[in-house]
């Protein structure tokens, strides 16, 4: 087994798809999904805002499902298909350079302001559109209830999740 | 013809790169680093006997360790006390770390540098910190008590006493037909943004140069204040504020012990160093806010108006004073609300306790003044068994008597004036979009299906675009892009857009050809930082005033080149025309290209400014003696005082009548911050504001024990609301311009969150029949009221038992 060169840990090797590709590292037992995604493959979208799987802005899709990958270890995704922010646009269809229906909503209806959080979000609304398609603002504001946002009161972001439905539908998808 | 981008809701132009992973937040940098952790007090008060760090020193991965021993030069003093005043008269700040005392939980004692932030962590957890421990002081009655003393130097504790008086207010109240005194209290809650703080030092051995970036609301003071502490040129210092995940207040405390240590270490290691704050280091290491007790005695006339008012506080400052007491200040004087009392005293004792630092927190004071100040009113209304919103107009300050001078100095120290607003027309607008005058069938409604209901208010007067000033630079390049620089940094206010639309207004060019720049001490080097709802303000105008620069420039070069008389030019989608004619134009990129003659030529736009490219007149220099290269400009706004923005709040509270659980059915705002630049952006930031309102008055406090512990100290314990407890906002503005800038704009971001406290308490009080009198509250506490109520230890209402008997 390799050891790490600076730190002398024992490494493993994890092999996960991520945003379609397949990704494999050498990490320790005990690296974080998140610190993986970011510091391993450089996917510095996904951020880290508690660490202890309350605030939702670590969310990633493992499998389709959202997931907090500041829960789970790297070497439990072994095997699993992984969308981050990175992957959202390609995973909706969305040309090269174009931006996916749920990231225009959020641009659309100013359902962000720092953007912090705003990855964690992006992932739970694909994830609750696939199997919701037409919500009502107050089953919007339910999807989104486990994610923290400290900068917009949740507003614009109940309105994003109703207008990234509506250009679903538009697009087809 | 070119639209008009100021005051459209154009969406934001930072938001795909945010929408699509591409920020760069403070952690997503330096790939590489090594990364620095802390040993951390956890004890409130105690003395550091003996720091054992032998068994971490084999821990593989560890590159150093640093006790306050290992410190030297002015990085083992303390950290500066960034706002002096004549009152705080015992002014205390921390160590880096900490030598010899450490005075709350979370005070670092030891910094560990390693290959990633996990080791680091090992390391921290092996070494081994002897403590004697110390009586703590918790809490604004324990440090009023002064049982024990949290600083030898602080007699009773207190950091700082003033007293503010406009006529002779105790005689006033004395002699008043009516006086009431209320005890108040608000306890704490905190910023907490989502991206907690960190810095990033890169030190460049090669150019003695060091780059912080940091997570910081102002990039020029981490600046100066590293600088000074490591003993380095200002011109071998830079620092950049990256994308930055919320502030809220807590970022614009600076140098923060890591701002100084991480440089520090950099340097001395010669590699990069990281430190990123995780969640539980943001609570009990960095700053909190929000706590007093305050007492208020008043009197007043038949009609409810003040005569006299005679407030006392004690606010709870923590264990350490940098920011001076700003916070304090601004509730004594913000208190006032939009109200004019006959005459008015304050006074306040700033204390410490064993407990985080309170520095601002959006709001900054205004919450707690606003939360006297409504209370106030609404027992005056219930006294007198008035319409409470009727007692607050008979005390409004009358658009006539604009500019209104309360006779007080602000946080600034420029006296407190008023500069425009329309109290009456704010206060009918709320009521018409509450209903207000249909509440009573509202409640009967409601009663009718065993309901309990409440309505409140809340009125507040907002002081911002603080000075001292802000800059703007404006370089038209000769591709036609245009450069705005700004010195202050950026939470999600969307700078990049609202300065980019008064910059494309004022110079006439599309917006996609604008690219602005704030927090980064490269592109303006002097700047203040982004605090007091002051971004729009000062640096709003400050670029407004640098693109009128660059557009006089542009005619006149232009005017040159077509041989017309300036008058005569307009520029329209960033081309200058002459005025019915517009074949006769020029780019504003060839004029950029005209500006700077060339000896070079290294692309085909320069070709054309080069000296053999055309006919030159040879007996004027090349660049005319009273002109510059280029095609850009450079202005500062300095204001005179705070500009004055002003909102009224309503809501409607059901509470349950067996569980008391509390909710929100109705939240309305009424919002005034002069012209808007973009009314989507404010918009956003008063649902922000309310929604951190809401937290502070129902769900976030931080919960000390006697020993000083932090009991919450994290998202599973602090109640940060979910979009399942804020309510849907209804907004309407009005919009009465400052007189005080060119814009006419005011400030935005701490609006929505300042009255809300106060406005539930309102609520819950009306639904009840009892008053509220300490906030937040929580179902728990609601029904210990209740129990209390009904056992004859609180009074009822006045209106409660009218209606009852």
């Amino acid at each position: 087994m390799t050891t790490h060169p600076a730190t002398g840990e024992a490494l493993h090797t994890v092999s996960v798809v991520v945003n379609g590709g397949l990704r494999t590292a050498q990490v320790p037992a005990r690296r974080l999904l998140s610190d993986f995604l970011r510091h391993d493959l450089g996917l510095t979208g996904t951020h880290v805002g508690c660490e202890h799987g309350v605030c939702g802005a670590c969310t990633v899709l493992v499998d389709g499902a959202p997931m907090r990958s500041c829960l789970m270890f790297a070497v439990s995704a072994e095997g699993h298909e992984i969308t981050t922010v990175e992957g959202l646009a390609a995973r909706s269809g969305a040309a090269e350079g174009d931006l996916g229906p749920v990231q225009q909503a959020f641009i659309d209806s100013h359902g962000l302001q720092c953007g912090f959080c705003t990855p964690g979000f992006l992932t739970t609304v694909t994830a609750y559109l696939e199997s919701n398609p037409d919500p009502t603002p107050d089953e919007a504001r339910e999807a989104i209830s486990g994610n923290l946002c400290r900068c917009t009161g949740y507003q614009n972001i109940v309105t994003a999740v109703c207008r990234a439905a509506e250009l679903i539908e538009e697009r087809g998808i | 013809m070119t639209t008009k981008l100021f005051g459209a809701p154009i969406t934001r132009r930072e938001d795909p790169r945010l929408v699509s992973g591409n920020g760069k937040y403070l952690d997503d940098l330096g790939a590489g680093a090594l990364a620095a952790a802390f040993v951390r007090s956890p004890y409130a008060h105690a003395r550091i006997v003996d720091i054992d760090v032998s068994g971490a020193l084999d821990v593989e991965g560890v590159v150093a360790i640093y006790t306050h021993e290992d410190l030297d030069g002015a990085v083992a003093d303390r950290l500066p006390l960034l706002i002096p005043h004549p009152a705080l008269t015992a002014p205390m700040v921390a160590y880096p770390l900490a030598p010899t005392h450490v005075k709350h939980v979370g005070e670092p004692v030891v910094m560990v540098v390693a290959a990633d932030r996990y080791v680091a962590e090992d390391a921290c957890g092996r070494i081994r910190v002897d403590y004697e421990q110390l009586p703590p002081v918790v809490g604004v009655e324990a440090a009023r008590a002064a049982t024990h003393l949290v600083h030898e130097e602080a007699p009773g504790n207190v950091a700082a006493h003033l007293v503010q008086e406009v006529g002779d207010a105790r005689a006033a109240v004395a002699a008043a037909p009516h006086r009431l005194e209320l005890d108040l209290f608000i306890d704490r809650s905190a910023s907490m943004p989502m991206e907690g703080k960190g810095v990033l030092a890169q030190w460049n051995a090669d150019d003695q140069m060091m780059r912080i970036y940091s997570s910081t609301q102002t990039a020029t003071g981490v600046r100066a204040s590293v600088a000074a502490k490591l003993g380095l040129p200002l011109a071998k210092v830079e620092c950049i504020a990256p994308d930055i995940g919320g502030g809220f207040g807590a970022k614009i405390m600076h140098p923060w012990a890591e701002e100084v240590l991480v440089p520090w270490a950099a340097r001395r290691l010669n590699r990069d160093v990281k430190w990123v704050e995780d969640r539980r280091e943001h609570f009990i290491s960095s700053t909190h806010e929000r706590s007093q007790v305050q007492h208020v005695e008043v009197g007043f006339d038949d009609d409810g108006r003040v005569l006299g008012l005679d407030v006392t506080f004690w606010h709870d400052n923590g264990a350490y004073t940098p920011y001076g007491i700003i916070v304090p200040i601004i509730t004594s004087t913000q208190l006032l609300g939009p109200y004019k009392p006959g005459a008015y005293r304050v006074e306040f004792f700033s204390l410490y306790t064993t407990t985080v630092i309170v520095t601002p927190y959006r709001g900054a004071g205004r919450p707690q003044g606003v939360y006297a100040m409504e209370r106030t009113m609404d027992a005056i209304a219930d006294y007198l068994g008035k319409d409470r919103a009727d007692v607050r107009s008979a005390n409004f300050i009358l658009p006539e008597e604009m500019p209104y001078d309360h006779g007080l100095l602000f946080q600034d120290g420029r006296p407190y004036k008023y500069d425009s607003g329309d109290f009456p027309g704010s206060l009918a607008k709320l009521k018409a979009l509450v209903g207000w005058d249909e509440w009573a069938d509202y409640r009967a409604a409601a009663e009718a299906e065993g309901r309990r209901v409440g309505l409140g208010i809340g009125c507040y007067v907002e002081g911002t675009g603080v000075g001292p000033y802000e800059g703007g630079h404006v370089q038209v390049e000769t591709s036609g892009r245009v450069n705005v620089a700004t010195g202050l940094t950026t939470q999600g206010q969307g700078h990049q857009t609202a300065f980019a639309q008064i910059v494309a207004d004022e110079l006439g060019v599309p917006i996609d050809d604008v690219y602005v720049t704030t927090g980064d001490t490269r592109k303006m080097a002097y700047a203040v930082g982004t605090f007091a709802s002051r971004a729009a303000v000062v640096s709003g105008n400050a670029v407004a005033l640098a693109a009128r620069a660059v557009r006089a420039k542009a005619l006149r070069l232009a005017a040159n080149a077509l041989e017309v008389d300036e008058a005569d030019l307009e520029i329209v989608d960033g081309i200058v025309r002459v005025v019915g004619s517009p074949e006769s134009a020029i780019p504003l990129g060839t004029l950029s290209v005209l500006s700077n003659p060339l000896r070079y030529a290294f692309d085909e736009a320069a070709k054309a400014a080069t000296q053999f490219a055309g006919a030159a007149d040879f007996s004027k220099p090349p660049v005319a003696d009273d002109e510059e290269p280029g095609l850009e400009g450079r202005d500062f706004f300095s204001p005179t005082q705070s500009t004055f923005a002003n909102g009224m709040h309503a809501a409607i509270v059901e509470t349950d009548p067996v569980t008391a659980e509390i909710t929100i059915l109705r939240y309305c705002v009424i919002h005034d911050c002069g012209n808007l630049i973009n009314p989507m952006i404010v918009e956003g930031q008063v649902h922000g504001g309310v929604g951190q309102g809401v937290g502070g008055a129902l769900y976030e406090r931080m919960v000390y024990d006697d020993a000083g512990q932090l009991l919450n100290a994290s998202f599973m314990d602090f109640l940060m609301p979910y979009a399942s407890e804020v309510p849907h906002v209804e907004t309407d503005h009005l919009m009465t311009p400052s007189p005080l800038n060119p814009l006419g704009v005011k400030g935005a971001g701490e609006a929505g969150c300042i009255p809300v406290t106060a406005v539930i308490a309102s609520a819950i009080e009306d639904a009840e029949g009892f008053p509220i009198r300490s906030m937040p509250i929580s179902p728990v506490e609601l029904w210990e009221l209740r129990r209390r109520h009904a056992a004859g230890e609180l009074p009822s209402l006045r209106r409660h038992t009218a209606a009852t008997s």
